[in-house]
């Protein structure tokens, strides 16, 4: 598989930053990176990651499931996280949650039919004393409301969305 | 960056270049007291580090609250085996948002802290392991990684000492359970993180296998400031056995929730009334959750007169945990927050053992009906007792951080749990409707 320039420097730190014989410690975040940048952990991504740490595919592939952040399918361009857990569920979050929902007219985990927006209801993402939180992709929004949410839908919808927006 | 406004009652030791310009960079850290302790720790013995940490009273920030200095003791000096260091920035435990904010702000603090340790147990490697989540983060230390290289305080021979270091950051990938130390350890070495038989602990046998020490990131935050001003000014700033200041992640109906430095013992009422500007529209409060979604509920009774500390929290049958503060007004509904919680419980089982994996499970079939209403009367004592049964009886301490708030919701507040059952089913309005056949 051909990745980045940054990706493969990035792979190569990883494999030099563990003892000895000890290159199976690079599996979670091999995937992890490779994932942010081919979109999903697809079985050739599984068999490269394997051929690099030197474990066998199936060792590789044992740990998938036991991760959260780890997909086997492709997500939404933009995927969204919703924090219900308790900080966020009792200043608002499942109800953000329900109004993202239905907004988008998407269950959890699920994803619009153009690819562009996927949903998930997700655990306490370190944001709790500013919640509601969510999360797109890795950026973080704090105190979240329904009318805050809708303006950055239709920043991704319409390809004005910002990173930095918080 | 920081979420909300500091608040002049704080204590400002670990936190005091949060204000400052970029506060992030190496140039920052240095023009303030930066890697000052480790010109000093180099010139230590290992027994004189060690006492002093005893000295400052340090406790573990990440959970269990066990003294620092006694745990780096346990550290085998011997062994003919390289020994490691590794920061727990897997921060998971809802409620806590503390270790974010130091990564993001001052993370030479904690590269500092972290080559302390390694000069003390004279280890060569260290790893950040920082929870996928927070993926910014990463690239936040990874940046004062490489600035701590060019300036010669990591790699080959630091400050002509002759020693080297090397340090690293790890990622998580989404799993609460790797919080837990011997489960991060598994997850570090490519596994998934089921956690390991205690003992031997991490201490004596750790990542790969070898003596390691393993703590908090806010703990090993603390550690250059106490050797820079010594033991004893550190634990004066706290109360007996539990010395120095720790941030505390207020969430929930407060007016101004945020996360503020304030001195072990500091109390309850004022961190509420007076950092936090009181509860927000002017209600009640019902009840509060001391330590992380872990530590059982207290009502607002129990939280009169209350000292944050460990051991004023552990006499009021709860625990000072990961300092997250969930403070819920008279309009919460407690049936919902328990629910939420022990869904989240159930999520992060690793299902490794029994107790925890069904318990966990039928607790959150149990408070769904429940919530949903369709409970039972006899539902009540079940929820209680099966949450008891599995009370010390599961392979690391996951089962019990479930067991513990269902056990405090449940017999604390019974009384809303039996006006549950009051209820039809259409009266609740579950917050979440399913959504079906859409795709
Ligand atoms: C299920 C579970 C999750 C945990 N999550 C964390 C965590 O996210 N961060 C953390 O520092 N400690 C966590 N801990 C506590 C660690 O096992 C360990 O006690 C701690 O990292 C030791 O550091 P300290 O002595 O500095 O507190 C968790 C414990 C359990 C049982
Ligand atoms: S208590 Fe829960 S998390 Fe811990 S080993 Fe058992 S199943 Fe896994
Ligand atoms: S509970 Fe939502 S971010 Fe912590």
């Amino acid at each position: 598989m051909t990745f980045s320039p940054a990706l493969e420097q990035r792979f190569e730190k990883l494999l030099k930053s563990y003892p000895a014989g000890r290159t199976r410690s690079a599996v979670v975040p091999m995937l992890l990176y490779a994932q942010d940048e081919i979109g999903y952990v697809s079985q050739e991504l599984i068999e490269e990651v394997a051929r690099r740490c030197g474990v066998t595919p199936l060792q590789v592939d044992e740990v998938i499931g036991y991760y959260s952040m780890l997909h086997r399918k492709p997500l939404g361009k933009f995927h969204v996280q919703v924090c219900t857990n308790i900080c966020c569920q009792v200043v608002g979050g499942e109800d953000l949650y329900a109004h993202a929902s239905h907004s988008l007219g998407l269950g959890n985990k699920q994803t619009t039919p153009d690819g562009l927006i996927s949903l998930e209801e997700v655990e306490c993402m370190g944001a709790c004393s500013w919640a509601p939180a969510i999360q797109i992709n890795y950026d973080f929004h704090h105190r979240v409301t329904p009318e805050r949410f809708e303006q950055l839908m239709q920043a991704m919808r319409d390809g004005s969305y910002n990173k930095k927006a918080s | 960056m920081i979420f909300n406004e500091p608040s002049p009652l704080e204590t400002k030791v670990i936190s005091q270049r949060w204000t400052l310009p970029n506060p992030e960079s190496v140039e920052t850290y240095l023009a303030n007291d930066g890697y000052v302790a480790i010109k000093k720790a180099l010139e230590m013995t290992p027994e004189a580090i060690i006492d002093e940490l005893k000295t400052s009273s340090l406790r573990g920030r990440g959970g269990a609250g066990f003294p620092t200095g006694m745990k780096w003791s346990f550290v085998p000096r011997n062994s003919g085996k390289p020994a490691y260091i590794i920061c727990n920035s897997d921060e998971s435990e809802p409620g806590t948002c503390k270790d974010r904010l130091l990564m993001e702000n001052d993370p030479h603090q904690l590269i500092e802290g972290m080559l302390i340790a390694g000069w003390t147990v004279k280890s060569n490697k260290g790893y950040v392991f920082i929870r996928g989540e927070y993926r910014y983060l990463i690239d936040i230390v990874d940046r004062a990684i490489a600035e701590a290289y060019e300036r010669g305080y990591l790699g080959k021979n630091i400050l002509g000492s002759g020693w080297d270091f090397d340090l690293y950051t790890h990622t998580g990938a989404g799993a609460y359970e790797c919080g837990e130390e011997s489960a991060l350890l598994e997850s570090l070495e490519g596994k998934r993180g089921i956690p390991r038989l205690k003992p031997p602990f991490p201490a004596v046998v750790g990542a790969f296998q070898s003596p390691t020490i393993l703590n908090n990131c806010e703990t090993f935050s603390a550690v250059p400031v106490i050797l820079r001003n010594g033991g004893a000014w550190y634990a004066s700033l706290g109360t007996p056995k539990n010395g120095g200041t720790r941030l505390l992640c207020v969430s929930g109906h407060v007016n101004k929730p945020g996360v503020y430095e304030l001195p072990l013992g500091f109390p309850l009422q004022r961190l509420l009334d007076e950092v936090c500007g009181g509860m927000r529209n002017g209600k009640k409060m019902k009840a509060l959750i001391p330590g992380g979604s872990s530590s059982p509920v207290l009502t607002a009774a129990e939280c009169e007169g209350l000292l944050l500390d460990y051991d004023s929290i552990a006499k009021a049958k709860s625990m000072a945990g990961s300092g997250g503060i969930v403070v819920l007004d008279e309009d919460t509904d407690i049936v919902a927050v328990a629910l939420r919680t022990i869904k989240f419980y159930a999520h992060e089982s690793c299902g490794w053992c029994i107790p925890c994996r069904e318990g966990t499970t039928w607790l959150k079939k149990i408070l769904t009906r429940f919530h949903e209403g369709y409970g039972k009367e006899s539902d009540i004592p079940l929820i209680a007792e099966l949450a008891d049964n599995m009370f010390g009886r599961t392979f690391c301490a996951l089962g019990d951080a479930a067991a513990m708030p269902t056990t405090g919701f449940i017999t604390k507040f019974r009384g809303e749990f039996e006006e549950y059952l009051k209820k039809a089913p259409r009266d609740i309005a579950t917050s979440v409707p399913e959504l079906v056949g859409i795709h």
